[in-house]
């Protein structure tokens, strides 16, 4: 089984008391918590987040919240930004030409903004998965084990094959594919694809998922299969999960944000949202009336 | 009415076509297959096993063979190829990865032009810069000679197979936590290297049949020579040589040395595709 590997202690800056006109006021459901639940730790707060592709402003003012051990999902018409929201969280947009953020977000308290951050430090806590599955032209193992390498982490070949397996079986890809570890990763269906990637980023123990519409490229049972996989998750990882399918926002969610044109629309309990949105803009996109 | 009228029309015309483009096929293809004929024809009948182990020999001595000139020719390539084969990988790392953009383009473009320079002109270059200054010809000059010609070809390579390499693989490898090196590295260049070799490959075999640039920088050679500063013989200068020489036994002695080049070009070229296909293929 995976290793959990969260951070024990609460970092500075990681309160849970909201402060005023953030979280809170977006989402009355954090404001009052039900009796029963304790309150979460904040792992992820994107805190007034304007992005820019050169000129061309793609986010206003973005105000983001995910707990521990929760999957918040991310919903919106297609070019929203939430996307690029998501490459904001572990910095992939450093590597686009022009592209410039205000604002900050801090994981487990920590602003990954800030000068001097270790960004390579950071990928490795922040696992992504990609929208279309992209295995590298590598073989099965080799595919699991490479965040190992350039990690410099599991140096010998032996610690190396327990961390392929344990990966393997933690995405149900083992039995599929336990014969043929050393065969092409490219020779997989879509979907086994998709679960290899998911493989491969649990492979260095992330603390935060993020996944970018895992399933768009994939048919229904496959897409079942990620959804399941998603759930198992959830119970040693944070998972910020963008997707197009609401039924799948409303299957696998415990919160949910709703995107518009690059502004925050709404941010509750996914439950509470889809029967019972706040928001104008929000009951018109659930109920299909744009989008 | 009009609709099956239409249809006939249309399918006459799309008859048509296809016969032109068969027609045109054939036309390309002729010109490959008589030259392949002549050659084979001519050269069999002048080849024997001696060809491949003797030294020249003079136009009245029965005999003679080329070995000189094949491990000549072998030597040159060695030398382009050390030269010139990192340097074209090297830059077209630079131009397709992460070059300034002015850098780029302007490599790109000397590289497109050094590809239309004629190799004669070449071939001078190098007679100005290399055999002037030795005040002899060499083996390093054909070589370096070669290795220009070769080095825009090897960089387009890279650089056109590093462009094909998908985005996706280097974001994949960044989002692991990988630093840029290590995403060209063990990523990127790994992809491609089947393509970079393959191209490498057909950039030898091109440049195995140059005359022109050996004229004047490697020169001839009737003996072994394993000097760099030496002159040394190749398959191409002798064949032109013998070409024109006004005896009949070198004239057969020129088809064998033609047979031979043209052996060695088609088996480098078709072993170049076969790797490629093998090494896609194992990955696709
Ligand atoms: N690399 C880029 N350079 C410039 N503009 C970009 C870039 N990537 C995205 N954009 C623009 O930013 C906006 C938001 O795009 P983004 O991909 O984040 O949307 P999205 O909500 O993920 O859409 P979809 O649901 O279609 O994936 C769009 O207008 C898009 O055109
Ligand atoms: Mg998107």
């Amino acid at each position: 089984m995976l290793e959990l590997r969260l951070p024990k202690k609460t970092p500075p800056g990681a309160e849970q008391a909201d402060p005023p006109g953030t979280a809170a006021e977006l989402d009355p459901s954090l404001a009052a918590p039900a009796e029963d639940a304790p309150p979460a730790r904040e792992v992820v707060r994107a805190h007034g987040i304007n992005f820019f592709y050169g000129q061309h402003q793609v986010l206003f003012n973005v105000e983001v919240t995910a707990y521990e051990r929760e999957i918040l999902a991310l919903i919106g018409p297609s070019g929203c930004g939430k996307s690029t929201f998501l490459r904001t969280l572990n910095r992939m947009n450093d590597t686009i030409p022009g592209a410039r953020l205000e604002g900050e977000v801090l994981i487990t308290g920590q602003n990954i903004y800030a000068p001097g951050t270790d960004v390579i430090g950071l990928r490795r806590r922040v696992g992504m998965i990609f929208q279309r599955s992209n295995p590298f032209p590598f073989s099965i193992a080799e595919n699991v084990a490479y965040g190992l390498k350039v990690n410099g982490l599991a140096k010998k070949k032996g610690e190396q094959a327990d961390v392929v397996e344990r990966c393997l079986r933690a995405t149900g890809l083992w039995d599929e594919v336990k014969d043929r570890l050393n065969k092409p990763a490219l020779a997989l269906s879509g979907g086994q694809q998709q679960r290899l990637c998911i493989a491969r980023a649990l492979a260095i123990e992330p603390e935060i998922l993020l996944m970018d519409e895992p399933a768009s490229a994939l048919d229904p049972i496959a897409t079942g299969r990620i959804e399941e996989l998603a759930l198992e998750l959830k119970e040693k990882y944070t998972i910020v999960i963008v997707t197009h399918n609401l039924q799948q926002a409303a299957r696998i969610s415990d919160r949910t944000s709703f995107f518009l044109m690059g502004r925050l629309v709404e941010s509750g309990r996914t439950q509470a949202m889809f029967t019972n949105p706040q928001r104008k803009e929000t009951e018109d996109y659930i109920t299909g009336r744009f989008g | 009415m009009t609709g099956d009228l239409n249809r006939k029309i249309r399918k006459l015309r799309n008859n048509v076509m296809l016969s032109l483009t068969g027609v045109a096929t054939l036309l390309v293809l002729l010109p490959l297959a008589l030259i392949l004929f002549y050659v084979v024809k001519e050269g069999v009948s002048a080849i024997s096993p001696g060809f491949f182990v003797h030294l020249p020999e003079p136009p009245d001595v029965p005999g003679g063979g080329m070995a000189n000139a094949i491990v000549g020719t072998l030597e040159l390539l060695l030398v382009a190829v050390i030269v010139g084969v990192p340097l074209g990988i090297a830059a077209g790392i630079y131009v397709a990865e992460h070059g300034a953009e002015f850098l780029t383009k302007l490599v790109r473009f000397s590289a497109d032009v050094l590809n239309g320079t004629p190799t004669i002109v070449t071939g001078l270059f190098i007679y100005g810069l290399v055999v002037l200054p030795m005040r002899k010809f060499s083996t390093l000059a054909g070589g370096l000679a070669l290795a220009i010609i070769l080095l825009p070809v090897v960089l387009r390579t890279t650089d056109e197979v590093l462009q094909t390499i998908p985005r996706s693989y280097r974001e994949a490898a960044l989002a692991l936590g990988a630093t840029r090196f290590r995403v060209l590295w063990d990523v990127v260049l790994r992809a491609a290297r089947a393509g970079i070799m393959g191209g490498v490959l057909l950039a030898i075999s091109r440049v195995a049949g140059e005359t022109a640039p050996l004229l004047f920088t490697s020169f001839n050679n009737s003996y072994w020579s394993m000097w760099l500063d030496r002159p040394v013989a190749s398959l191409t200068v002798q064949i032109f040589n013998y070409a024109i020489a006004p005896y009949d036994r070198w004239h057969a002695q020129a088809w064998a040395g033609a047979l031979t080049l043209i052996t060695m070009i088609i088996v480098i070229n078709l072993g170049a595709r076969a790797w490629l296909r093998w090494r896609t293929g194992r990955l696709a």
